[in-house]
């Protein structure tokens, strides 16, 4: 899967928790779940499921920890699908 | 002395109303807010009728944002939302969109339980090993506090943000706790009320204690019948009042509309001794809790124009009777007028406290007595200590000016509030 499609299916995944549009709209490999979309924090724990959900992956707690970004949010969704 | 309290603010979601316009309308006409239910019939319960307020998705949508609604199952919470926001903004009192807390304004909003639905559902996750899969929405929709803590975020309340709990007692506890507060000086504002899941989880004990009806299966809106002959337990309803309780001086320096004035109130316990159990009330302790409150608010038997009863539809309501009786110390004619909402709305449980109380604000506000339907036949225990006309039938139109109510609970608790008519002054 190229980088773009990627980008596009996560934007799509945290549409409903993003409070910043502007954020959302420019999302990019840098974007910040937290600092940048104004997701609230505890509703990553719901992005996670919903990304399991959508590649049919399992996230572990390690990865999850990990997943408060964009790219790392795509490195890992690879790594799984790999 | 402290500060005067007086209520600038009503709300409420009731089987038979949502919002106030509808409920007043409601409780005027005498309309029933009891209906079928078809999964109560599916699960088999012996009484399958209920009271549910009606919440469609649009309205929900005025609570509730998409996010929020994602995963939303606590119908509880819902209620509790749209009464306590509907009474916020009733008062006149602005949405807190700045970024400090409003120091001077709190919630004590009561709850029997939290989001019964929202907790199967994660019950039956964690049983199949998954309860990573919860996800954020578990905790805030069943924490017992949640009902007040969505609605101390909602608001932006700074003052204490809290959920009382004593069963059918919560919603008049609720607002004699916030009373408290506000008389005592440490609030300037409290929001308060109480609200009560809906659904088979919540009224399966009931159905069990066989203390509902099972006799009205096919006429609902028959079914609930207090003070009446043919009274046969209560129906199982839900929902959720809310009343803004404000300093006098608050009240008057931002011209706010006054509904009432809270004159003061009582809360005990029977203790379980006596006639009292956990299910049934100790009679000396109602009484003492009735002339308590009247002592507290500084008014005599003779002053009370309107009792909101308790008045579930059980056996029980004779002795409630009885007990208003001696503690009013008049009887026959002389007998204040009384009333019970739960002919309309069924027994809302924890919710029932608060929804009862916005009944009886309004009463005293717009000046009438809502009719008691399914009473045509009223019960001989009552008409003998009572006179017939005591318990109206019909709606008059009557100024009143103190009206007494009291709600009673599992656990022998009981609450009773003074509620009187504000006049300039």
């Amino acid at each position: 899967m190229d980088k773009e499609t990627l980008i596009a299916e996560l934007k799509a995944i945290v549409k409903p928790y993003a409070k910043d549009e502007a954020a959302l709209a420019n999302i990019n490999e840098n974007t910040d779940f937290i600092n940048d979309l104004k997701i609230n924090s505890a509703n990553l724990v719901d992005v996670i499921l919903d990304v399991e959900e959508k590649y049919n992956i399992i996230i572990d707690n390690e990865s999850m920890e990990k997943m408060v970004n964009v790219k790392a949010a795509m490195e890992i969704i690879e790594s799984k699908l790999a | 002395m402290g500060n005067r309290v007086v209520i600038t603010g009503l709300g409420v979601a009731a089987p038979n109303g949502v919002g106030i316009p509808a409920f007043t309308q409601a409780i005027k006409t005498g309309t029933s807010g009891i209906r079928h239910d078809a999964q109560l019939a599916e699960l088999q319960f012996s009484c399958q009728i209920a009271g549910k307020p009606e919440v469609p998705e649009e309205l929900q949508l005025r609570y509730l944002d998409p996010l929020e609604l994602r995963n939303f199952n606590s119908n509880g919470i819902l209620y509790g939302l749209i009464a306590g926001i509907d009474a916020w903004k009733d008062a006149g009192l602005p949405t807190n969109d700045g970024t400090d807390p409003d120091w001077e304004s709190g919630v004590i909003f009561g709850a029997g339980s939290a989001g019964v639905d929202k907790l199967r559902e994660a019950i039956y996750k964690v049983d199949n090993l998954q309860v990573r899969r919860l996800g954020s929405t578990v905790v805030p929709q069943t924490m017992a506090s949640g009902i007040s803590a969505w609605l101390g975020g909602k608001l932006g309340l700074g003052n204490q943000v809290t959920t009382n709990s004593s069963a059918c007692t919560t919603g008049a506890e609720s607002v004699l706790m916030a009373y408290e507060r506000i008389k005592n000086g440490h609030a300037t504002r409290m929001l308060a009320g109480s609200t009560s899941d809906a659904g088979p989880y919540i009224w399966g004990g009931f159905d069990a204690l066989k203390v509902c009806t099972y006799k009205h299966n096919d006429s609902p809106a028959q079914g609930s019948r207090p003070m009446s002959a043919t009274a046969s337990g209560f129906v199982p309803g839900s929902g959720a009042g809310a009343l803004l309780l404000e300093s006098l001086e608050s009240a008057l320096e931002r011209g706010a509309s006054i509904y009432a004035e809270v004159l003061g109130g009582h809360v005990n316990s029977g203790g379980q001794r006596g006639d009292g159990t956990m299910t049934a009330p100790n009679s000396v302790a109602v009484q003492r809790c009735i002339t308590q409150a009247m002592a507290q608010a500084g008014i005599t038997g003779q002053e009370v124009d309107a009792i909101n009863g308790h008045l579930t539809a059980t056996g029980k309501d004779s002795l409630e009777i009885e007990n208003w009786s001696i503690a009013l110390g008049r009887a026959g004619l002389d007998f204040p007028y009384i009333n019970a909402l739960k002919g309309m709305v069924g027994h809302c449980l924890s919710g029932s406290g608060s929804i009862e109380l916005v009944a009886s604000v309004l009463q005293l506000k717009e000046g009438f007595l809502f009719p008691n339907i399914n009473c045509e036949d009223l019960h001989p225990e009552i008409s003998a200590i009572i006179d017939e006309t005591r318990v109206p039938r019909a709606l008059i139109n009557l100024d009143l000016n103190i009206i007494a109510k009291a709600s009673f609970g599992f656990g022998d608790v009981n609450a009773c509030v003074i509620l009187k008519k504000y006049i300039n002054g």
